[in-house]
């Protein structure tokens, strides 16, 4: 079986059983919503004090909702024992968690940067900084979907795993947080923001060459 | 010649749990002992003796206790770091035994030099906390070690939970580098107050002691780590003959002690 | 060939069984035999290579390997045959029909999983084997949740398997044991009682 079509027949396969699932996989999306629409009430509408955490706050929320979609990543494979086969399969473990990582960002985080222009307009966001979020979302939310692996992989299977998957993940986000936001409020000051964006995109390559070894480095050690 | 074979077959030794428990028993209080020495030293002569800073006055005097534990909350994590690696690649549990004794004495050299930074900054700036790089980037680490603690108490084989760590941190280490420029550079673009000495260079005066602060410090992280590791040890073993014969030298010394698991066989 | 020379595995720094060895050549059938919790499983994941041994070496000259553990690996949001689809194409075939008619799953073949009995289950998970073929079989308790007819299918086709030169080993705690037809190509037996250990204190 060749990298490529078996790299293929994973994803398919993944995305296949999450739009089989249906709603269950908008949770995460509804989060996102629910986390973002609290802000304004909980600091008051002011369009100015709005716009101005506005990059920060879609960002924040950004994160909190991949890792809550991370733990879906391989729970159910995990348990049913179709990891056991995955990792069996001859294919490279780290193609495998690639191919589940690239359904799981399809599923939760293309989403996310579609959305963005509608949490832009709810944190009162210049329409000069639109553009550079739904860029800095779509480099970002695949690089946190990466560095998540690891932690789904190396919390599988235990029993707070959701919750201490956050704590071993964010401190790898904020590099990611402080690029994104900082490409935001560049562009919203008016400023040239592709320098950051550059950045992002160099980190994505980073995490897309690096990180798929360290989610099957874990896979295998929590599988045994 | 005959020296450097001495030498492999020290550290050979060292990877031996009894002979690690031996060496380690009888080199901890040379190690507490210089430890107090040059702590009391070295805060004494940093508290009381040494100059004043000329802008911030006595305040600087914190920097005796905050800078080496600085220091040691990174230097530890990267010798875990080392650890890991070799955990992971050799599979030898007397590293992964050193490797997870050092994660608390990180961590709590990560949270002196915290609340230590706090302190610093009251005097100065008026608050108890401010957001600068070198403060924003202990607290990740903080968290990075909470994680890795955290992540292996949450597993119960203790060798696979051994593993699990191993891997966090070594992901943690790649990442602490590109973490702290992040938070540097973002530091920059806001712009708030910082801490720190004045000036580019420090007085000799001021040099002397922090040096001693500092290596008592990395005296207290060995003397800790080793304590740690050979109270894991005994419990990893606690089935294994060296460790009775270890019990049963302790006992022939001191009162009756109960051992767990004697009744079984 | 399979070698397995001082097998060990410690959980906790205690063994789960004692040192392993043994040869498993083609044509042959490994039934490993104990009570619960006794090691079966682990040893069966040794053997499959998700575990790594405390110490001894598991040496695997077979080509390609097929594991049927105790979780079905069957996904409730596909249907029967495109779980076995899945696994087929993962092994570079196609053809499920072998498959689902061997293991009587004819009836449920466009159920999703979520709706399947026990039984189906297994039946799926065993009809993997034949869907993606294997020269190495590692079975965990494939006849648990059997009806007497799953226990048949099951049988013929492990027969089918060693008469061809296939080798399988077996982890069971039940009594059963594969018949061996009136096939042309004989096939070998052997069992490997695991010990319950001593509860530590």
């Amino acid at each position: 079986m060749s990298v490529l079509s078996g790299f293929a027949t994973v994803l398919r396969r993944d995305l296949l059983i999450a739009i089989r699932r249906g709603p269950e996989a908008l949770l995460p999306l509804v989060f996102l919503l629910v986390v973002v629409s609290l802000f304004p009430l909980g600091v008051g509408p002011s369009p100015a004090l709005l716009a101005s955490i506005g990059a920060g706050v879609i960002w924040i929320a950004a994160l909190l909702a991949t890792v809550i979609s991370l733990d879906t990543l391989f729970r159910s494979d995990y348990e049913d024992g179709s990891l056991d086969q995955l990792l069996l399969s001859g294919l490279p473990v780290s193609l495998v968690a690639l191919a589940k990582v690239a359904a799981h960002w399809l599923v939760s985080g293309l989403p996310l940067v579609l959305l963005s222009p509608l949490l832009a307009t709810w944190m009162q966001l210049p329409g000069e900084s639109w553009g550079a979020l739904m860029a800095s979302l779509a480099l970002g939310t695949p690089i946190l979907s990466l560095l998540g692996a690891v932690g789904a992989a190396l919390t599988l299977g235990l029993k707070r795993g959701g919750q201490l998957l956050a704590l071993l993940v964010f401190p790898l986000y904020v590099p990611v947080l402080i690029a994104g936001t900082g490409t935001v409020m560049a562009a919203a000051d008016g400023l040239p923001y592709t320098p950051l964006l550059g950045l992002l995109l160099a980190g994505f390559l980073v995490a897309l060459s690096l990180t798929p070894f360290a989610t099957a480095a874990a896979l295998k050690i929590s599988v045994a | 010649m005959k020296s450097q074979n001495s030498f492999i077959v020290f550290f050979h030794k060292l990877g031996s749990p009894p002979h690690f428990y031996a060496i380690a028993g009888r080199l901890l209080p040379w190690l507490w002992g210089l430890f107090g020495v040059l702590a009391v030293v070295g805060l004494y002569w940093g508290l009381f003796r040494a100059p004043a800073d000329y802008l911030q006055g006595e305040s600087v005097r914190i920097m005796y206790v905050h800078v080496p534990a600085a220091w040691m909350s990174m230097l530890i994590y990267a010798l875990m770091a080392g650890m890991a690696f070799v955990a992971l690649v050799w599979r030898i549990r007397m590293v992964e035994i050193l490797m997870i004794s050092s994660a608390p004495v990180g961590a709590a050299f990560t949270l002196v030099a915290l609340i230590s930074g706090a302190l610093w900054g009251r005097p100065t700036w008026g608050t108890y906390w401010v957001w600068d790089a070198r403060l924003t980037s202990e607290l990740v680490l903080l968290f990075l070690y909470l994680g890795a603690m955290g992540l292996h108490a949450a597993i119960d084989e203790p060798r696979k939970a051994a593993r699990a760590m191993s891997l966090l941190v070594l992901v943690g280490v790649v990442n602490l580098p590109i973490i702290h420029y992040s938070v540097e550079w973002w530091n920059t673009l806001h712009q708030p107050a910082s801490i720190g000495v004045s000036g580019s260079s420090i007085h000799p005066s001021m040099l002397w002691p922090l040096l001693i602060t500092a290596i008592a410090a990395k005296l207290y992280y060995l003397a800790n780590l080793f304590t740690r590791a050979r109270l894991r040890l005994l419990e990893q073993d606690r089935r294994k003959h060296w460790v009775r014969k270890e019990v049963l030298a302790a006992e022939l010394a001191g009162p009756e002690m109960d051992e767990p698991g004697a009744g079984a066989h | 060939m399979l070698s397995v020379r001082d097998l060990c595995l410690e959980r906790h720094f205690e063994p789960v069984f004692e040192p392993l060895s043994f040869e498993l050549a083609a044509g042959e059938l490994l039934v490993v035999t104990g009570p619960n919790g006794c090691g079966k499983t682990t040893l069966i994941r040794l053997l499959a290579g998700l575990i790594e041994p405390t110490s001894g070496t598991v040496s695997n000259g077979f080509a390609t390997l097929q594991y049927v553990g105790h979780e079905s690996a069957v996904k409730a949001e596909l249907s029967v045959r495109e779980n076995l689809q899945f696994a087929a194409r993962l092994a570079g075939g196609d053809d499920v029909d072998t498959a689902i008619a061997a293991m009587d799953l004819k009836p449920c073949a466009g159920q999703s999983g979520r709706t399947l009995s026990a039984g189906q289950r297994k039946r799926t998970a065993l009809a993997r084997l034949v869907a993606a073929k294997a020269e190495l079989w590692l079975l965990d308790e494939p006849y648990t949740n059997l009806d007497a007819t799953g226990i048949e299918g099951m049988d013929a086709l492990l027969d089918r398997h060693l008469g061809a030169g296939g080798a399988c080993v077996m982890a069971t705690h039940g009594a059963h044991r594969p018949a061996r037809a009136a096939s042309a190509a004989a096939w070998l037996s052997r069992e490997i009682a695991l010990d319950a250990r001593p509860l530590a204190a």
